[in-house]
């Protein structure tokens, strides 16, 4: 494996993790930026089902590394429409409040795996320079 | 990448919003505006949203919020009796707009509302992309 390679597999992981989170931060936030367009329906990702396909997969691959990158059709796939609480009269299933409490979740998912990423990152630096 | 798509989705938000927020104004300011004919009365105006296709959804760059077109409301007009008013036809009456005051308020109250959603949007996700920048800071 080149050096290069290395890199990746340590850090791919975490590079995936973080696009995923900020992808889901972005879904949120066009929830939350067509609050008041008729017709448009609430969303979001279901990161757990990305997972469980991904571990399914690398079972059947006798546990073989898989790749760490999230293509876009497996994020369409796990897409799914939010039921709301109650019908508006406009069709519109974007329920505010859900969707701040949403988007808090989804800042703080990708400020954790910022924070595991920061730890590679660093070790890594330690690693080069020998301490 | 996919934080600084986020930005422009919020800045399409913020740009529907403030267009709401301009009708609203010009409905508030057109109040009291009156015409000889029903034809000529003010109608209240109305932006239409819709959102654009995300690049979840399709493969479109991006999505967000659009004002396809700002259509004016239904509603006819109120006749009003004021023979005194220079605008008044034969019979004495003039047509008053029908903007409806207090819909207008909440309508400028709900489009404020959601620029500053946008606007937190906007900070959460300047917060986030300057976090990811300091980890790569010299140390």
């Amino acid at each position: 494996m080149s050096i290069l390679g290395k890199y990746e597999s340590y850090l791919g992981f975490s590079q995936a993790a973080l696009d995923i989170k900020a992808r889901r931060v972005q879904v949120i936030s066009e929830n939350i930026i067509n609050a008041s367009t008729p017709n448009y329906r609430a969303k979001d990702i279901n990161f757990e089902k990305i997972l469980g396909d991904r571990l399914k997969q690398a079972e059947l691959n006798d546990h073989a590394p898989v790749n760490t990158k999230i293509s876009s059709r497996e994020i369409q796939a796990s897409t799914f429409y939010r039921v709301p609480l109650s019908p508006s009269v406009d069709n519109n299933t974007v329920e505010i409040g859900v969707e701040q409490a949403k988007f808090g979740q989804a800042t703080s998912d990708y400020q954790a795996s910022l924070q595991f990423f920061e730890g590679k990152v660093s070790s890594l630096f330690k690693a080069i320079r020998g301490e | 990448m996919a934080l600084s798509d986020i930005l422009n989705i919020a800045g399409s938000g913020m740009n529907a919003q403030v267009v709401r927020m301009n009708t609203t104004a010009s409905n508030l300011a057109n109040a009291g505006v009156v015409s000889t004919t029903e034809e000529g009365a003010f109608r209240a105006r109305r932006p239409v949203f819709e959102a654009i296709l995300s690049s979840i959804s399709g493969d479109a760059a991006q999505g967000g919020v659009r004002v396809t077109e700002i259509i004016s409301d239904g509603s006819s007009p109120k006749r009003v009796f004021e023979p005194t008013n220079p605008a008044s036809d034969e019979e004495g009456y003039v047509y008053a707009s029908n903007v409806n005051e207090v819909a207008e308020l909440i309508e400028m109250l709900d489009a404020s509302r959601a620029y500053q959603n946008n606007v937190e949007v906007v900070t959460a996700t300047r917060n986030l992309l300057s976090s990811t920048l300091e980890v790569l800071k010299t140390r």
